[in-house]
């Protein structure tokens, strides 16, 4: 079949790349210009997983170079996930940009964002350390010139910050990439995972990577940064930052863990559990605090990648299904809080959560938005986000260490406490009436389009599951149960 | 999918499209939406009635989606689940009509149907549910579409109630949920088997069940607000009338002592929870909220809090009956689902009627409200009896077989507690109706509406007239084939057969 | 293999210099510097590590730092912009100690 030859993991990095220089090109095509890419990327990731599906996992060497030298791609079940879930929150952000930015603000945004979609593509889509990093890198700067597109004190500052950490965190990546290249000869993962034996030039490259992805993930506490940043970049801004880029580190993160750095020990994992149920309790805790929505929602971030480095300790398929699990519905379900947020201070100017003021009857569709994404984000049935606490807590019993499930019962009690806290305000009358502002349709709609994604992964969960096991990235004998 | 497979899908979606359909109708498509509510209650009815023929005549309804590896989302009609649901459809059915005549001309009319009909989605949802994980995705499902009902108002009184009904109720699906993760890495299955499916299991401590039960018991207990779990009823109370009468005296309540039931019958199995020790322990606890509830109720001057606490006294009955270990007590129980749902929705459909037509909120303004609304007063007067547990009426049969079944069951206690509670109901009772027919009225009433020759609206009187009828005619009738007590009956032969 | 050995230890160095640099220091010109330093500390790692082999040096390491040293080239651009960005805005080219409210 012809269309199963078409190499489509290739043409979702160059698709978006034409579309950011043509975008760069004709400013003012930029919008129809963006859209239309971003609908081909979508077919060219549904290619590609129909190619998956039907031939398993795939490698590409580009331009004919093999892996020595040249630059090779690979792609498999999480690859795939991965790019399903860029490719669906891509969309729903493209299509919510539209009405949110003005001509101005749209000549810049549709480039920047085209490119960091290429970097994201390209960073699931490798198969080298040094390329991973390179990627990390142009996704760093991409989304650091995002944030600052809001403008403002806040977001400038927001931004340096921002920049200033994620070259730091690059920096330590790449000292570990240059310690792991002299040891081993190979930034390859698949021949790194052949020839990698423990010696304190691999823990020392391990400690570094590590420390720089976690930097760029932003577990807690090295997760000062992202509030600012995630808070007050433009909404869509904030919904990709949240819902991917961060993702983007955590995916290289377990991506070396499972082929490179198997011998890392129960220790170090037990060390990144803790961070993570720390981080659950206190993003939730700062949550709670919060009196702007928007700061609600990026510390809600924090709380949520907490859950994803739960699965660590726990190390089984069931522990890893659970964290991915997170990781998607995560990501429709905060791309469509930053989005329900967006609306809100499109609509009434502000963002302060007692300030509300009946919200709910002005914009309906936002708050049905906002409180689905909030059910899968507390993990309430039926929802992604529940299959999710279901699988970690199935998964920390079945191990015996049940005190990873206290911090994940205790993290969802947590964001269930913040998003009635907002859906409260929202249908309870406030001394300031809005200024109001119409808000596009479209707009309420992505955002409630988003919600929906959310509540439907807690339903199609047998059908994901399969996909994930294509090349089986997990190992084991490929049953999730 | 056959046709078998597919009605209990009907069944839901009976009342969910409507539901959704409705969320975006337009505020003034006041026809559309009423025909829309109504015909999805007449369907749900109808489909409600044909399984209930089909059971009987042996066919199974079963539908099975694939949820998780190993786990499926199963809805399976068995007789247990029938009668809740078809409770459920006719009660849904009558507060139908009641809402649309008590909520004519307010404001967000289609948000409160939509929610209204997603809550009863969710309640038929937790009575079809086929394993443990069905059961808590609609019973989550149910708190999370409560919830806009309760702060429906948009007061800061409503806010309050509705943070705390959250606090409540998250917290107890919760404790579920850790519940139902642990016995499912245990038993590696979840699904509701007659008797029980634990007895046979090997390996399990028998300290890790009790605690399981503990938490699933402690998980359903607060949506049937056993004591200490009862906080978020009373305090519920501040949604309209039908929100109350439909889902606070039945679906959300009920949900909760249904979930005991199924626990303790297909998941335990009651001669395992006997085993374990776990039944008296139960027992207590119900014990102690029927008198609770009742000792509570008797100082309420608000009159829908008075019934908010008489609720939580009389759901206590179910799990009560369930809890004694004996058949006869658990056809008093089960019976109970149904008995008292139909006495006590009456009651707050006439709790509704007095405060929209008449303003009047406290039982100390109900003097000779008799004579201003003798038809209400009827339907409320009634109920009121059947609650006292008086002959021939509903309450009377449950608490005939409860006392019966735990005398059967060598429980004499419980006696001395079905003697209290009555005396109690009628202490609590009695004064509202001898105030209401016997007093003088006061020069005014709190705020009158007039509705011409009429004593109030027809949607507002022919509701609580149903209800009060059917209360009569399930006590007389008992003992004619269909009847709830002959179902309930049937349901026990199968936990309790040799 | 001793001087080159040599070198990656004073890439290593610079790495550390940089940090330290970047962490005390809160005019943004001199943390963009010191993260210039920490890059170039790196890029020292790479090419003292590629002689490792007899003869010929590793070329792949030096593609690696050519193509770095691109990413830094444009990473430092991006800084210096946001920078006097920062300065128009704030009229300090500081990061507040707090997020602004």
């Amino acid at each position: 079949m012809l269309a199963l030859d078409i190499p489509w993991g290739v043409m979702a990095i160059i698709l978006p790349l034409a579309g950011a220089m043509s975008c760069f090109l004709w400013p003012r095509c930029a919008l129809p210009l963006g859209l239309v890419t971003a609908l081909a990327i979508v077919i060219c990731v549904a290619g590609l997983g129909w190619q998956l599906l039907e031939q398993g996992a795939q490698r590409y060497a580009v331009g004919g170079w093999g892996a020595p030298l040249g630059i090779d791609l690979y792609a498999d079940g999480l690859t795939l996930l991965m790019l399903m879930m860029t490719a669906v929150v891509g969309l729903g952000i493209s299509i919510y940009s539209c009405g949110y930015f003005n001509q101005d603000r749209a000549r810049h945004f549709w480039p920047l964002w085209m490119f960091l979609w290429a970097a994201l593509n390209a960073l699931f889509l490798s198969a080298d350390i040094f390329n991973l990093y390179v990627t990390l890198e142009l996704l760093g700067l991409a989304a650091v010139a995002l944030v600052a597109l809001a403008g403002g004190a806040d977001a400038l500052t927001g931004a340096m910050r921002y920049l200033l950490v994620s070259l730091l965190g690059s920096l330590c990546y790449l000292l570990g990439v240059a310690l792991l290249y002299h040891s081993f000869g190979s930034v390859d993962i698949a021949t790194l995972a052949e020839r990698v034996e423990s010696s304190p030039a691999v823990w020392a490259a391990m400690g570094l990577m590590i420390t720089g992805l976690l930097l760029k993930t932003a577990l807690f506490p090295l997760h000062f940064w992202l509030p600012s940043a995630h808070a007050s970049a433009p909404a869509p801004v904030s919904a990709l930052l949240s819902a991917l880029v961060v993702k983007a580190s955590f995916y290289i993160l377990l991506r070396l863990w499972l082929e490179i750095f198997p011998f890392a020990g129960a220790a170090l994992a037990q060390l990144l559990g803790l961070l993570g149920a720390a981080a659950v309790l206190w993003g939730g805790l700062q949550a709670l605090r919060q009196t702007r929505l928007k700061m609600l929602i990026a510390y809600s971030t924090v709380a949520q990648l907490g859950y994803l480095f739960l699965a660590f300790p726990l190390a089984s398929i069931t522990g890893w299904t659970g964290a991915l699990y997170v990781l998607l519905s995560h990501a429709a379900a905060k791309t469509a809080m930053f989005m329900a947020a967006g609306n809100i201070l499109y609509f009434g100017g502000h963002d302060r959560i007692v300030d509300l003021d009946r919200v709910v009857q002005h914009l309906p569709l936002t708050i049905t938005a906002f409180a689905l994404a909030g059910i899968s984000i507390m993990g309430l049935p039926p929802s992604g986000g529940f299959i999710a606490k279901w699988l970690l807590l199935e998964a920390a019993i079945r191990s015996g260490q049940w005190w990873w499930g206290i911090a994940l019962i205790l993290g969802g009690l947590l964001s269930a406490a913040w998003v009635f806290k907002v859906v409260g305000y929202a249908f309870t009358r406030s001394e300031v009436p809005h200024e109001a502002r119409a808000v596009p349709a479209a707009m309420e709609w992505t955002a409630l389009l988003m919600a929906v994604v959310a509540i439907l992964l807690g339903l199609f969960v047998p059908w994901l599951l399969a996909l994930m096991e294509i090349g089986l990235p997990f190992g084991g004998e490929g049953s999730a149960g | 999918m056959n046709w078998s497979a597919a009605l209990p899908l009907f069944v839901l979606a009976s009342s969910l499209l409507p539901g959704l359909v409705i969320f975006f109708l337009p505020e003034e498509r006041v026809a559309t939406r009423s025909s829309l509510n109504l015909a999805g209650a007449v369907l749900k009815l109808v489909l409600a009635g044909v399984m209930v023929w089909g059971i009987f005549h042996g066919s199974h309804f079963e539908t099975r989606l694939p949820l998780l590896p190993g786990l499926d989302l199963l809805l399976r009609a068995d007789s247990l689940s029938m009668l809740f649901v078809v409770l459920s459809s006719i009660l849904w059915l009558v507060t139908t009509v009641y809402a649309i005549g008590y909520l004519e001309g307010s404001p967000n009319r289609s948000r409160f149907f939509g929610f209204f009909s997603l809550c009863v989605t969710a309640t038929v949802g937790v009575a079809l549910a086929g394993n443990l994980i069905t059961f808590l995705l609609f019973y989550e499902l149910l708190t999370l579409a409560t919830y806009p009902l309760i702060v429906h108002r948009g007061t800061e009184v409503a806010r309050r109630a509705g943070r705390t009904y959250l606090i409540y109720t998250v917290a107890g699906g919760t404790l579920l949920l850790i519940g139902t993760v642990w016995l499912y890495t245990l038993a590696g299955t979840l699904e509701f088997t007659p008797r029980g499916f634990l007895s046979t299991l090997d390996g399990a401590s028998s300290t890790a069940l009790v605690i399981i039960f503990v938490l699933l018991i402690a998980g359903l207990g607060v949506k049937a607000a056993l004591i200490p779990l009862h906080g978020w009823l009373p305090q519920a109370m501040v949604a309209p009338a039908p929100v109350s009468a439909l889902l606070h005296a039945v679906a959300v309540v009920k949900a909760g002592a249904f979930g005991i039931v199924r626990v303790v019958y297909d998941v335990y199995g009651i001669q395992f929870s006997a085993t374990l020790g776990v039944t008296l322990p139960l027992a207590i606890v119900a014990a102690a909220t029927i008198i609770y509830g009742s000792m509570r109720a008797l100082f309420q001057d608000d009159l829908k809090r008075r019934l908010a606490f008489s609720t939580i006294s009389q759901v206590a009955y179910i799990v009560l009956g369930i809890a004694i270990v004996g058949p006869i007590a658990a056809v008093g129980g089960l019976v109970h689902l149904v008995h008292q749902g139909v006495m006590k929705i009456t009651l707050f459909f006439c709790a509704g009627n007095l405060a929209e037509t008449l303003g009047i909120h406290k039982i100390s303004e109900m003097n000779g409200v008799g004579r201003r609304m003798p038809w209400t007063m009827a339907a409320f007067t009634i109920a009121a009896f059947g609650m006292i547990g008086a002959p021939p009426l509903a309450g009377f049969i449950s608490k005939w077989y409860l006392g019966l079944g735990a005398l059967d069951a060598g429980q004499g206690w419980v006696i001395f507690i079905l003697a209290g509670s009555s005396l109690l109901n009628a202490g609590y009772f009695l004064p509202i109706l001898y105030a209401a027919w016997f007093k003088t009225p006061a020069d005014a009433w709190p705020a009158e509406r007039a509705f011409g020759r009429r004593e109030t609206a027809w949607a507002l009187l022919a509701p609580p007239l149903v209800t009060a009828f059917l209360t009569l005619a399930v006590g007389l009738l008992a003992s004619a084939p269909f009847s709830p007590l002959q179902w309930a009956r049937f349901i026990t032969t199968l936990e309790y057969a040799e | 293999m001793i001087p080159a050995f040599l070198y990656a230890l004073v890439g290593v160095g610079l790495f550390t210099l940089g940090l330290y640099a970047l962490i005390i220091h809160a005019h943004l010109l001199r943390k963009i510097l010191a993260l210039n330093v920490m890059a170039s500390g790196v890029f020292l790692v790479l090419v003292a590590l590629a002689a490792r082999t007899q003869g010929m040096p590793d070329p792949v390491a030096h593609a690696m730092v050519i193509t770095g040293i691109v990413v830094a080239v444009s990473a430092t651009a991006l800084a210096l912009v946001l920078m006097l960005r920062v300065r128009i805005a704030t009229g300090r080219a500081e990061l507040a100690k707090e997020p602004l409210e």
